[in-house]
């Protein structure tokens, strides 16, 4: 097995993020209640993605918005590198909308509860939804997602790559064995 | 990322990456103090221990604020309700609180150099927010924050600091910290209030407001301590204003906006007129907003570096 695997290539990227965007308009029947917000920082440019398909199906813009967890995340004090604090974009009222939070990659669930607690912090949706890029299990928290594109069996210490044209250069999920960075 | 020093006891000699560190990091919180949900659960579990030995309303109030928005629990001793009133050294007291299982100490001491004492003899992260006539670096950072904010870079700015020099350490916190940044500093007041070799800190140092007033982009105005005037430094506050006050038909001469700093309380009509501290170009209550979000962020990278 070589130790960098490509689990998605650059079309089956976009197709997966045109089914997230359909299953998304089909569960919620249509984009009028719909705000997307994205945790930084590749979930917000899957976000991004996700909002254009459906504005481009639905022909309505739908809100979008960038969530930085920092400051919510349960690791800070262990953490020898202090991560870099970001910030939280969300320029429309979050309050009874249905809110589609969007990651690259759903691991311990962790983020996700950081993100719940941030966006409860900024306001009362009316619904949550999780829609994730990559699901790779072994999770701590009872957490799942509502949209999932690929479940992708791990070990605990491999690490997934999502790569993003717009910071990385290349649309791709990569599965890498522990140790191998690129 | 993180800081290169556990405490904030100067500007002096802080490396620009730490104050860039700093300043990129209050624009976060700035976001959070405008949500209406001002709180964010950082801190949660540490205790901080606001130490002021001397009167303070307004930088108290924003480290307050501050340390709760992050979610830490807050204590605060006043010198007035406090043992120090008793006659407990400032070694004693310290120890004593730090006994009490504390993780970070605010300090304001009229003693310079007291933030520095304190960080030698115990274990807790110290922020000096106020020492003697030493420095106030909250407040520099605050300032820097509010230029920057309002001309976008500190690269190249003029900033002159006007009056009390000599006692103001506030003046010495922004002198440190603006020329990091690769700002000009000038500074202007009456001869007695202006310290000895003050100019080998690389400032320009003017005695007339009108000979620096065509270069400046900003004026960080300093408040006139009343008690001063019977200390013999300037005859009477009538002629201090006369010569040293900013108002608006001094600024109108110069014929572009300059904008106003000043750390508070003013001194309405003394060091500073009424009409120029409530124009246009007063930038007075972005730093007292500001304030909050950089006491925020310097909180927030002592507080979870380890």
């Amino acid at each position: 097995m070589s130790a960098k695997q490509t689990l998605i290539d650059a079309k089956g990227f976009a197709r997966t993020v045109t089914r997230l965007a359909h299953e998304i308009i089909e569960r919620n029947k249509g984009a009028e209640t719909l705000g997307i917000v994205g945790i930084r920082t590749r979930g917000d440019l899957l976000a991004r993605r996700i909002a254009h398909k459906i504005s481009l199906m639905e022909n309505i813009s739908v809100p979008i918005g960038s969530l930085d967890i920092t400051l919510y995340r349960d690791d800070l004090r262990g953490k020898l590198n202090q991560p870099q604090l970001k910030t939280t974009d969300i320029l429309y009222d979050i309050h009874d909308k249905n809110i589609i939070l969007v990651d690259d990659v759903l691991f311990t669930g962790r983020t996700v509860r950081s993100a719940l607690n941030a966006l409860m912090d900024i306001g009362r949706p009316a619904s949550i939804q999780l829609a994730v890029f990559i699901d790779r299990g072994h999770r701590q928290l009872p957490i799942k997602a509502d949209f999932i594109g690929k479940n992708i069996p791990t070990s605990f210490t491999q690490q997934v790559q999502v790569m993003m044209s717009e910071i990385d250069g290349e649309d791709a999920v990569y599965l890498v064995e522990e140790g191998e960075n690129i | 990322m993180g800081l290169q020093s556990r405490h904030l006891l100067g500007l002096q000699g802080m490396p620009k990456e730490d104050i860039q560190l700093i300043l990129d990091t209050a624009v976060s919180f700035k976001e959070i103090i405008n949500r209406p949900i001002k709180k964010v659960p950082t801190l949660q579990g540490k205790t901080i221990v606001n130490l002021f030995f001397e009167s303070s309303t307004r930088t108290r109030t924003s480290f307050e604020l501050a340390e709760r928005r992050l979610s830490a629990d807050v204590v605060t001793f006043t010198a007035a309700t406090s043992s120090v009133s008793k006659g407990e050294t400032l070694k004693d007291t310290a120890r004593n609180i730090e006994a009490m299982k504390i993780d970070m100490v605010v300090i304001r001491h009229n003693a310079g150099g007291s933030a520095h004492f304190l960080s030698r003899i115990i274990g807790a992260n110290v922020i000096n927010a106020g020492d003697g006539q030493h420095e106030h670096p909250t407040q520099g950072l605050l300032d820097m924050y509010t230029l920057r904010e309002h001309f976008g870079t500190l690269e190249g700015l003029h900033v002159c600091i006007v009056g009390d020099i000599l006692h103001s350490r506030v003046a010495r916190s922004n002198i440190y910290g603006l020329q990091t940044m690769g700002a000009k500093v000038s500074v202007c007041g009456p001869a007695t209030l202006m310290p000895r070799d003050i100019e080998k800190l690389g400032v320009d140092v003017y005695f007339h407001l009108d000979d620096v007033l065509p270069s400046v982009d900003a004026l960080n105005v300093l408040r006139i301590q009343l008690e001063r005037e019977a200390g013999g430094y300037f005859p009477s506050l009538r002629e201090f204003h006369r010569y040293f006050g900013v108002t608006k038909e001094r600024l109108d001469k110069v014929g572009k906006p300059i904008a106003i700093l000043h750390p508070g309380p003013i001194n309405r009509d003394v060091e500073l007129s009424a009409d120029v501290a409530d124009g246009p170009h007063s930038l007075i209550l972005q730093q007292v907003e500001n304030g909050v979000a950089i006491r925020m962020a310097v909180l927030y990278l002592l507080g979870t570096h380890n």
